[in-house]
């Protein structure tokens, strides 16, 4: 692409972009998509005033994962900012094409590895509406769901809120964060066996039912992090040097959030109580008692105050599930959709199911070619298309399933809250600080895993 | 025994089932269809099956044209590689996608949609049958499928009007339907309306010979990655779209690659002398 | 990378080998290379209950210049690739690499166009570590297998000969398709 082919309209012009080329034809305008117009942002840049632009990351310790952010700068003033993502863009969408719509379970695990059991859930009640068994899920599937899923919301929270520390040069809060959320991994080995990427969440319920001694793991866990929550409170609410590097950074009000599509805590944090738990429940939320924490300030501090304020409320939902869960199925009764066994850890440490291989490999034929079919060839579900939001710790998490009536995803497309939510990031730093922009991203909380899948 | 009755059921591959019903009667799941011979009667059974559907034919309700894509069971057309004997299988289309408008009426909270959206389109000097080429209500939701030079208009009265206010877009989405000639890719879009809090999808087509859809960036910010993502992996190219480059794929990339006529791309893996090919290129259950 | 590469051949090279691999070994000092998941599971080997300063690794270094380990911890997408490789360059000798996961040894469960089926496409692998993602118990245990290594890295012209031998080694192994036997 030869420079004097591109015509560059003025940075601030909202029908251009100066990481693209546009060229006019007689056809109408044409994109250069081709690459290389690094050279011609840099030429662009020498061309005019002093400018300086920074590339920071894709790997840079103080982004978030692998997120590549282009920074104009006028001395120590960000003047410019883009975002360049697909670092870590994995095809899961694609590879779910292949696989059964069961199979699909372990690939959504791992798109936003924060938030496991939320991109599983999503997943599962979009496949749950397409086969119309969304009423037919035990209560006892439900109540473990949402257990695991506020769990996550904790886990992913420290996560959150400890990165986000170190990146302001909080080590306690960060080493403090990894210890808190080690105990919730603790549970998640416990209850799914893995204590990361589970793959819990299966349409029809859940994989298995929760172990002997999880309910008081559970309660233990609750009390701890009833003592230890407050610590980062203590740490970070009052703290002048916190609230110095936080407080009015990374403003965005609400009509920026509306126009953004942006959710979740950042929404929250204009004062606006959107919670799909409540406006739109699934998986009986709205059976359970809690608050929505909305903060005014519409800033970094006001989103790590809410992200706090919901692990609160979170713990109190996690109560609540204790307290309500009843003995019962964890999986749907139609045979022909539950999966065959409800596994077990055998003596080699893998998941297993002796009753049920004594019954299909002593008992029944039947059952035996039933087990095959199920898990080779898998179930049908009826064409159509579904979209299934729910709330995950970063906003609204969307599985859009498109079924075409086989045993395989037609097509599964997430709308991810950090793909969508990083649009924001020129919003919020423009005109900051170099050093206002990682609290800025950071107050976003983007999982790159999510945001490319 | 009793708990495998259904499970005996599904020895009888659901096609058949599938081609004695019409569109929205059952699911596949739902049928619990009564034992019925099991193994050795299913290779004699495929031409049974297309007398028995023909029977069906002139006694039922239409049947649902038969799949573009599929049929049989392991996506074999004529004898190629298929050893099932399941091979003449006719698979019915009974995706809504493909069907058309959704008589009313519809559940209570849609009728009210419906007869807002009217009202705004009538308000801003347009009607239904103008701006529409169908209205979907699948499962609770509704789909607003807009002719494609619409789209645009459309979405400002989604988000303008005072009945509508569809304040915030969720996200634009490509899905490939090889097989539609003339309308293979659609883009389906997620709008929320937190004012009235309800959802509306919009889903826009087009050929792939002419790839074009107007961009909704103008009217909703939040579309502007996500218009870049389906042109990324679909390759429909967005009108109006400020900066419509590649955004998960490295800038060279050549292709489209979510579009079904892309390959997936695995390659197969060696061990110890056994290969194992890519997922997509296994047989595989359709 | 100095002198101690210029030592003739003998005891005291050998001598020199241990002291340098006991030095070079308890101080370890990794660049932050998170990409995925395992990068997550590689700062909770950072945290509290894991600890890696017991292994004197506690410095992730921001910088490639400052360090000498890269743990790939993830899936290496296509645009990632050739990032990765730059980091890997810029990294000063004696240097190892890490490859976390499953995703990064072999690709794993994404075979598919985006991810690179194993990062040793890119960068010379030392320790492959299985699991997606390995808990951190099994990344100490990787580390604690690299320390073996780094132990009993050679040098000058030891280093020379047991190159050459890997060599001859590598060169009469067996393709992988041409091996037989059980899948295990």
């Amino acid at each position: 692409m030869s420079q004097q082919d591109v015509t560059f309209t003025p940075a601030g012009d909202d029908t251009d972009d100066p990481y693209a080329g546009v060229r006019e034809t007689t056809e109408g305008p044409v994109y250069t998509v081709t690459g290389q117009d690094w050279d011609d942002v840099v030429g662009a840049a020498a061309a005019g005033e002093e400018r300086i632009v920074v590339n920071m990351g894709p790997q840079h310790p103080s982004t978030h994962g692998v997120l590549r952010l282009i920074l104009e700068l006028d001395g120590e003033t960000v003047t410019e900012a883009r975002c360049g993502i697909g670092y870590l863009h994995t095809g899961i969408e694609k590879n779910m094409e292949y696989r059964t719509w069961t199979q699909g379970v372990t690939f959504v695990t791992r798109m936003d590895y924060l938030s496991p059991f939320f991109n599983e859930a999503a997943y599962v009640l979009g496949i749950e509406k397409l086969l119309g068994i969304t009423d037919d899920i035990p209560d006892r599937a439900n109540v473990i769901r949402v257990m695991m899923m506020e769990l996550n919301r904790i886990s992913s929270h420290l996560v959150c809120i400890a990165t986000g520390g170190m990146e302001m040069g909080a080590l306690t809060v960060m080493t403090n964060g990894f210890r808190e959320r080690e105990r919730t991994l603790d549970l998640f080995e416990l209850i799914t066996g893995l204590r990361m990427n589970s793959a819990y969440i299966r349409p029809g319920g859940v994989a298995q039912d929760l172990p002997p001694g999880a309910v008081e793991s559970v309660r233990e866990y609750l009390r701890w992090m009833w003592d230890h929550i407050g610590d980062y409170e203590a740490f970070c609410n009052e703290n002048p040097v916190f609230k110095g590097r936080t407080v009015g950074v990374g403003y965005l009000d609400l009509a920026g959030c509306m126009a953004l599509g942006i959710t979740g805590p950042v929404l929250r944090s204009t004062g606006l109580p959107w919670d799909l738990r409540k406006s739109q429940p699934y998986c009986g939320y709205e059976t359970y008692d809690f608050e929505v924490p909305t903060r005014d300030t519409s800033d970094s501090y006001g989103r790590f105050r809410i992200r706090i304020d919901e692990m609160k409320e979170s713990l109190k939902i996690v109560e609540q599930c204790l307290d309500r869960l009843e003995p019962g199925p964890v999986m749907v009764g139609d045979k022909k959709i539950a999966w065959p066994a409800q596994l077990a850890i055998g003596s080699d440490g893998m998941g297993n199911s002796l009753d049920h291989i004594r019954h299909i490999m002593g008992e029944s034929m039947e059952a035996l070619i039933h087990h095959f079919k199920l898990v080779t060839e898998g179930f049908r579900v009826p064409a159509g298309e579904v979209y299934v939001p729910i709330e995950s710790p970063r906003g609204e998490l969307g599985a859009h399933v498109v079924s075409d009536g086989g045993t395989r995803p037609w097509r599964v497309h997430f709308r991810d809250p950090s793909f969508n939510n990083l649009q924001a990031v020129p919003a919020m730093c423009e005109g900051s600080m170099v050093a206002d922009v990682i609290v800025a991203v950071a107050s976003l909380d983007p999982v790159m895993g999510g945001c490319d899948r | 025994m009793s708990d495998n009755d259904p499970q005996s059921g599904k020895q009888d591959p659901d096609e058949v089932e599938e081609a004695a019903r019409t569109r929205a009667e059952t699911s596949p799941v739902e049928e619990q269809s009564a034992a019925e011979a099991p193994a050795e009667e299913a290779a004699a059974e495929a031409p049974e099956d297309e007398s028995t559907a023909e029977a069906l034919d002139t006694t039922g309700p239409a049947l649902p044209p038969e799949h573009p894509s599929r049929r049989g069971m392991f996506g074999a057309y004529d004898g190629s590689g298929d050893t099932t004997g399941y091979g003449r299988l006719v698979v019915r289309d009974t995706n809504p996608v493909r069907g058309g408008s959704t008589p009313r009426p519809w559940p209570e909270e849609l009728e009210q949609l419906g007869d807002d959206v009217s009202a705004a389109l009538q308000e801003a000097g347009s009607t239904d049958a103008d701006t529409f080429e169908k209205v979907l209500v699948d499962r609770g939701q509704v789909t607003f499928f807009v002719k494609r030079e619409k789209l645009a208009e459309v979405a400002r009265i989604f988000r303008d009007d005072p009945l509508l206010r569809f304040e915030l877009c969720m996200g634009v989405n490509g899905v490939h339907y090889p097989e539609e000639t003339g309308r293979e890719l659609h883009a389906v879009i997620q709008l929320l309306s937190i004012t009235h809090n309800r959802r509306v999808n919009l889903e826009v087509t087009c050929p792939d010979s002419d790839p074009h859809i107007p961009s909704i960036v103008h009217t909703y910010p939040s579309a502007n990655w996500h218009e870049r993502e389906t042109y990324d992996f679909f390759g429909i190219l967005f009108d109006g779209h400020p900066a419509l480059t590649r955004i998960q794929m490295p800038d060279d990339w050549p292709g489209h690659p979510q579009r079904k006529d892309y390959p997936l791309g695995g390659i197969p893996v060696e061990y110890k002398g056994a290969t194992i090919a890519p997922p997509d290129e296994r047989r595989a259950y359709n | 990378m100095g002198v101690e590469e210029k030592l003739p051949s003998g005891v005291l090279l050998t001598s020199m080998e241990n002291l340098l691999g006991y030095l070079r070994k308890g101080s370890v000092w990794p660049a932050t290379f998170g990409l995925a998941c395992c990068a997550i599971e590689m700062m909770a080997f950072g945290g509290p209950r894991h600890d890696s300063a017991r292994f004197g690794m506690e410095v992730f270094r921001a910088s490639p210049r400052q360090a000498d380990l890269m743990i790939v911890a993830g899936r290496v997408s296509q645009k990632m690739a050739p990032v990765l490789r730059q980091i890997y360059d810029q990294m000063a000798n004696p240097k190892w690499v890490l490859s976390m996961g499953v995703c990064a040894s072999s690709g794993g469960m994404f075979n598919n166009y985006a991810i690179v089926q194993g990062v040793d496409h890119v960068v010379p692998v030392d320790v492959y570590l299985p699991g997606c993602p390995p808990r951190p118990e099994m990344l100490i245990d990787a580390i604690l297998k690299l320390h073996d290594q780094i132990q009993h890295t050679k040098l000058g012209a030891q280093k020379v000969a047991a190159d050459a031998e890997l060599e001859q080694v590598a060169l009469r192994a067996e393709a992988t398709h041409e091996m037989k036997g059980l899948l295990r």
